[in-house]
């Protein structure tokens, strides 16, 4: 049943994550020893590629790096454990499991991440056993959250088609359940699962290999007109396809990826192309046999030129679809039609085809917890208690509390009151339509502020969308604290991605439904500088705007930026001032 | 001549190896030998053979009576091993043969046959005596303690009056000689931590007692008790820059650990690993302030050792913190206050009382006063120097040395209070100040010979000695195997020093290090927790001639580990508990387990 993986012949040494991969037996790697020895609280970083595998890595304080350095005390290592939530649902149980761990072990907060899934911060070493314990004993796991493989599918959280949600839900749920390593090592290292002998033999990873995939892979599924998911950004995007109110089938997108590297123009963001469609039974095959060719053809030995966006540009989709289609046995059919609206999340009470209700909360970068005068936390813990649903977590950070009965609304509308939980009705629309990485001060990567800063930068641009009555228009801003872009912000009409401490480029012209990828706009630039191009530019948008024209459309018509047609030419037609 | 146990320091094995060697040596080499001796050791050193001084005495002069004087040292920190060196100085006469040897290394069985014996002894923890002492205490005190009719002996005494064992260890030995029939020439004197004039006083009327008819003597003995100038004392500090100051805890610690490094350039100081750095204190201004405004004195003039100065001033350079039995008496004839006497009477109350407490709190409580600006000083002795295990190596950073000092701080009734050192140096203190310091030998607490392994346990500041002693064994390239059990409340936080232990395990500086964090889970582990579970590899160690030091807290600490240590003999050896006791007394006796406690 196993088949025997030959990969094509690569010039040149491969990177050394390769080799760790090579050498961990199956990404067990001599974590069993390093997590217990008892002297740091860190890990040795080969080990820390594993852990990625494993949904986990160690990061620290970087605030409290230098101060601990000059104390003699190594730094505040800590890890990060992102929990793997297929599609963002989680009931009500797992929800007040995860609520209690982040108090018991991890920094009191939970993040909802731009895909999906929770994050906590500041577990310490000895404490990362007891918590993948505490998750799995409620039905979830971080297994392949990080590392070379798929990582968690996303899914539109539309809260309007209930029925036809369910059924895409399912289906991204098994495509994550499908693409999943088989190793035991996740059960081994964290559920004291019994230690496998023989292993060679028995663990084969059919999908994988034993050196995974070359670099992360990502899976999303929309369902228009919603694009919540930023299909054109992941590496397969399955837009589902409703025919006479059933589901036909799914258009598949390949080859979209974020990360890029500050000064090399050899990396850039990508959008997903458009190959075709599938009916719903070919899901699993089609999306298996696509992560195979890149795991043949992926490169292994430049990890910044290895995601699937390089492997399709650099030989191109009509090469691609060859290759798919002598492996799939079969054509993909002609892409059928799909229009999509928005990225955005639509806050408040809606009502669904099924009678059930849903509340979209609007969570400013998608951290649950409490502040003064609003303890936001405390309600979400309070309400899950009570509730009989579901919570799903969208791609714009957000939360929507799922599967209301009319019954049980009016008890979660009277805790949405008494905690002062807001749908984001008093917030401008640019912050409704906001998303910000985790970045400082836990993030190895960050180069700027993200989550800590945006909130506060906002509050400075609202000030001018008053002055110009732009209150209540929606324009997707994002900000990222380094350039691999986890908060998409190569998306964002307006964008930021962070150069180092307070600088960062800003992109403009992204497209507001989320098909167009932004342009350099200013490089290396301060707060003070932000804000008088934004003043400059918001302010002619308000006067010169043609009706119904979104924003990052306008800084194209208007000169601002040039389009950015494909992410070969992201870098290029750059305007310097 | 033969050299026997009897009449020499030696043991039976040296006095096997000398006797073999000295009748093979020529003239000359006996004299390049008596020369090479005293030129390279100190006086506690070269032991006078009795036995040889008397023959020789008797050849040249038999009517010339001689007088055998024994002195002995029980001595932790080695104060009074220093004063011991002072009086055999002092004591050195054609007519006189004068021994000086620590408790430690004297046979308690040749204690008849003395004839002059002079105990200096300092007392430490709950009123016990040094370590190296506690073997010859227990003979003293037992039955088998022979009647010492016709032995002459005095005693001093070391303490601190704040504690309420004060000189306990001296007193004790002071009336066991008399209960067994000795004779006190020269009364016992007790000293306070600054004990240099009443030790010298005492030295001097041990001369007088002592000195012969003859009158020789005399001229030789007119020297002043041994005032080594070039030597920085209490009286003769070294002010010493800070060039460093560290807060070694991480945030959100409960602790506050300064690391200090301060510069000894052109000083001339040196140390060894083991020794105390004292750091003289002056009494922080706001708590002197205080103190005037609850006496109600105005900033009257008083004097200080025959020195004007203004009260504030005065009460810098005095001990207003610590509160003893002894102090408290003195005040009682300045109140009427019968709740003051009442509370004297009461040991329970008063020892509560005491605790956490300063002399604010008793000229708060127990008015009213009825003493004026200069009674008041007068009752006052001066302020102690604190004293500081060193945490450098002088060989790695010559012309420096680091401390490791825990900031003291707590509420009680109401009003912060700090550590009057430790407050002065975490608060106050900044790189660029001069802190009045000397060196405080150690002559309990050193490394054995390089290859030789050495287990090291310590919590806190504890450490601090260790990092000393590791910094020197990486600097001599050390063959000898170490091991260290370090505590302390949070990993995260509390780990002194974790970056450089961690570099010198993987340098194989450090062969084994064991923490335990306390408060880091529900059950509290501490080191003797880590000691016992590691039993069989450390006796292991110890079978290998391992030397166990322990540095820290004693009622914390000191205490546990101790325990700890005897039930890992008693498992591993599989013998009693009481044979267990005698094996770590016995390590003790042979400096293997050296403690420095507080």
């Amino acid at each position: 049943m196993t088949e025997k993986i030959v990969l094509p012949p690569q010039e040149g040494p491969f990177s050394d994550v390769e080799r760790i991969k090579e050498e961990s037996n199956y990404l067990r790697g001599t974590l069993q020893a390093t997590m217990e020895y008892p002297i740091s609280s860190g890990i040795p970083d080969d080990d820390n590629r594993l852990m990625k595998f494993h949904g986990s890595y160690l990061q620290d304080d970087r605030d409290l790096r230098n101060e601990r350095a000059k104390q003699k005390l190594e730094p505040a290592y800590q890890f990060m454990v992102r929990v793997r939530t297929p599609g963002g649902v989680a009931t009500p149980k797992q929800w007040l499991v995860m609520d209690q761990l982040s108090d018991e072990v991890g920094n009191g907060t939970l993040k909802l991440t731009t895909r999906q899934a929770f994050q906590l911060h500041g577990i310490l070493k000895w404490n990362v056993k007891s918590f993948m314990q505490g998750i799995n004993d409620v039905l979830l796991d971080s297994l392949a959250a990080c590392g070379d493989v798929n990582r968690n599918v996303m899914c539109n959280a539309n809260p309007y088609q209930s029925k036809l949600h369910e059924e895409v839900f399912n289906w991204s749920a098994k495509l994550s359940e499908h693409l999943l390593p088989r190793t035991r090592a996740y059960h081994e290292l964290w559920l004291n699962g019994e230690k496998v002998v023989n292993s060679a033999e028995e663990e084969i990873e059919p999908i994988y290999g034993s050196l995974y995939l070359p670099r992360k892979f990502k899976i999303g599924v929309a369902i228009p007109p919603h694009n919540d998911a930023d299909i054109y950004s992941q590496d397969i995007g399955f837009i589902a396809i409703v025919e006479d109110g059933q589901l036909a089938g799914f258009n598949v997108l390949v080859g979209g990826g974020m990360g890029m590297t500050h000064g090399d123009e050899s990396t850039y963001p990508q959008l997903g192309h458009l190959i075709g469609f599938i009916t719903p039974d070919k899901l699993l095959e089609t999306a298996e046999k696509i992560i195979t060719i890149q795991r043949d053809y992926g490169n292994r030995k430049e990890r910044k030129n290895a995601r699937f966006k390089y492997t399709i540009d650099k030989r191109g989709l009509d090469w691609f679809k060859e290759e798919l289609h002598r492996r799939l046995g079969w054509e993909v059919q002609e892409a059928r039609d799909f229009t999509f609206e928005h990225t955005g999340d639509r806050y408040g009470w809606v009502k669904g085809d099924d009678g059930k209700w849903h509340y979209t909360l609007f969570i400013q970068n998608g951290r649950i917890k409490d502040v003064e005068g609003y303890p936001l936390k405390t309600g979400l813990r309070e309400i899950a208690k009570v509730h009989t649903g579901e919570f799903r977590l969208t791609g714009n950070q957000n939360l929507v509390i799922g599967n209301v009965s009319s019954q049980k609304k009016k008890k979660i509308d009277a805790l949405i009151k008494e905690y002062n939980i807001t749908a984001g009705e008093f917030y401008s629309a640019l912050r409704r339509n906001s998303i910000a990485c985790v970045s400082l001060p836990t993030c190895g990567l960050a180069m700027a502020e993200a989550e800590r800063y945006l909130p506060s930068l906002i509050d400075k641009i609202e000030v001018i969308l008053d002055e110009v009555g732009l209150r209540e228009e929606e324009i997707v801003i994002r900000m990222s604290g380094c350039p691999n872009g986890c908060s998409r912000a190569a998306m964002g009409e307006i964008g930021f991605i962070g150069k180092g401490p307070g600088k960062y480029n800003l992109y403009l012209g992204g497209g507001y439904t989320g098909d167009r990828l932004n342009k350099l706009y200013r490089e290396n630039i301060g707060e003070e500088e932000i804000l008088a191009e934004l003043r400059k530019i918001l302010t002619s948008y308000a006067v010169e705007r043609i009706a119904g024209e979104r924003f990052g459309d306008f800084v194209i018509r208007a000169g601002y930026v040039t389009a950015t047609t494909d992410g070969t030419n992201f870098h290029k037609n750059i305007v310097r001032v | 001549m033969t050299l026997q146990v009897i009449n020499s320091p030696f043991t039976e094995q040296q006095v096997k190896l000398l006797n073999e060697i000295f009748p093979q040596l020529t003239p000359q080499q006996k004299l390049w030998l008596t020369g090479y001796l005293s030129a390279t050791t100190t006086i506690e050193e070269i032991t006078v053979a009795p036995g040889a001084r008397e023959s020789q005495a008797q050849e040249e002069t038999a009517s010339v009576q001689t007088k055998e004087i024994t002195i002995l040292y029980a001595s932790q920190t080695g104060n009074a091993q220093g004063v011991a060196n002072k009086l055999a100085t002092v004591l050195q006469d054609p007519n006189h043969v004068v021994t000086l040897a620590s408790t430690g290394d004297f046979k308690a069985n040749h204690l008849k046959k003395l004839d002059h014996l002079f105990i200096v002894a300092s007392t430490h923890g709950e009123g016990e005596p040094p370590d190296t002492a506690i073997s010859f205490y227990e003979y003293l005190h037992s039955k088998r303690a022979p009647k010492l009719e016709g032995v002459k002996y005095s005693v001093l005494s070391l303490g601190d009056s704040s504690y309420e064992f004060y000189c306990k260890t001296g007193i004790d030995f002071d009336e066991r000689l008399k209960a067994l029939g000795a004779t006190s020439i020269v009364p016992r004197v007790d000293c306070d931590v600054d004990y240099q004039e009443a030790a010298n006083a005492w030295i001097e009327q041990v001369k007088q007692a002592t000195a012969t008819t003859a009158t020789t003597s005399q001229t030789t003995s007119d020297i002043t008790v041994l005032t080594n100038e070039t030597e920085y004392s209490r009286n003769n500090p070294y002010y010493a820059e800070v060039l460093e100051k560290i807060n070694l805890n991480g945030r959100g610690s409960n602790k506050e650990t300064i690391h200090l490094e301060l510069s000894l350039e052109d000083s001339g100081i040196t140390y060894e690993p083991g020794d105390c750095l004292a750091i003289i204190p002056e009494n922080n201004a706001a708590v002197v302030e205080l103190l005037v405004k609850t006496l109600g004195f105005n900033d009257d003039t008083v004097s200080v050792d025959g020195k004007s100065l203004a009260l504030s001033e005065a009460l810098k350079q005095l001990d207003i913190t610590a509160l003893s039995k002894t102090l408290l008496t003195k005040f009682v004839p300045f109140t009427g206050n019968t709740e003051f006497a009442a509370l004297l009477e009461d040991r329970e109350a008063l020892k509560s009382f005491v605790y956490g407490r300063d002399v604010i709190d008793v000229v708060e409580k127990f008015g009213p006063w009825n003493w004026t600006a200069q009674q008041f000083v007068e009752q006052l002795r001066k302020i102690p120097a604190r004293e500081y295990s060193i945490s450098s190596s002088y060989t790695a950073y010559p012309e420096e040395v680091h401390l490791t000092i825990g900031k003291v701080f707590y509420e009680q009734d109401g009003r912060y209070r700090e550590g009057v050192v430790s407050g002065d140096v975490a608060s106050n203190i900044e790189i660029g100040d001069k802190l009045a310091v000397y060196v405080k030998r150690n002559p309990n607490f050193k490394l054995p010979a390089a290859e030789a392994p050495i287990i090291m346990i310590g919590a806190g500041t504890g450490i601090a000695p260790f990092r000393s002693f590791l910094q020197e064994r990486e600097e001599q390239g050390a063959e000898g195997k170490s091991w260290l059990f370090f505590g302390d409340q949070h990993f995260v936080t509390d780990f002194l020093y974790q970056v450089e232990l961690q570099q010198w395990l993987k340098d194989d500086v450090l062969t084994n290090l064991n923490i335990a964090f306390s408060r880091d889970q529900k059950e509290k582990i501490y080191v003797q927790h880590r000691l016992l579970e590691q039993a069989q590899e450390v006796f292991n160690w110890i079978e290998q001639g391992a030397t166990i030091y322990l540095c820290g807290d004693e009622k914390t600490l000191g205490h546990s580990v101790h325990e700890a240590l005897i039930t890992v003999v008693e498992q591993q050896k599989q013998v009693s508990r009481e044979e267990a006791e005698n094996f770590i007394k016995e390590l003790q006796t042979q400096k293997r387990y050296q403690r420095d406690v507080y």
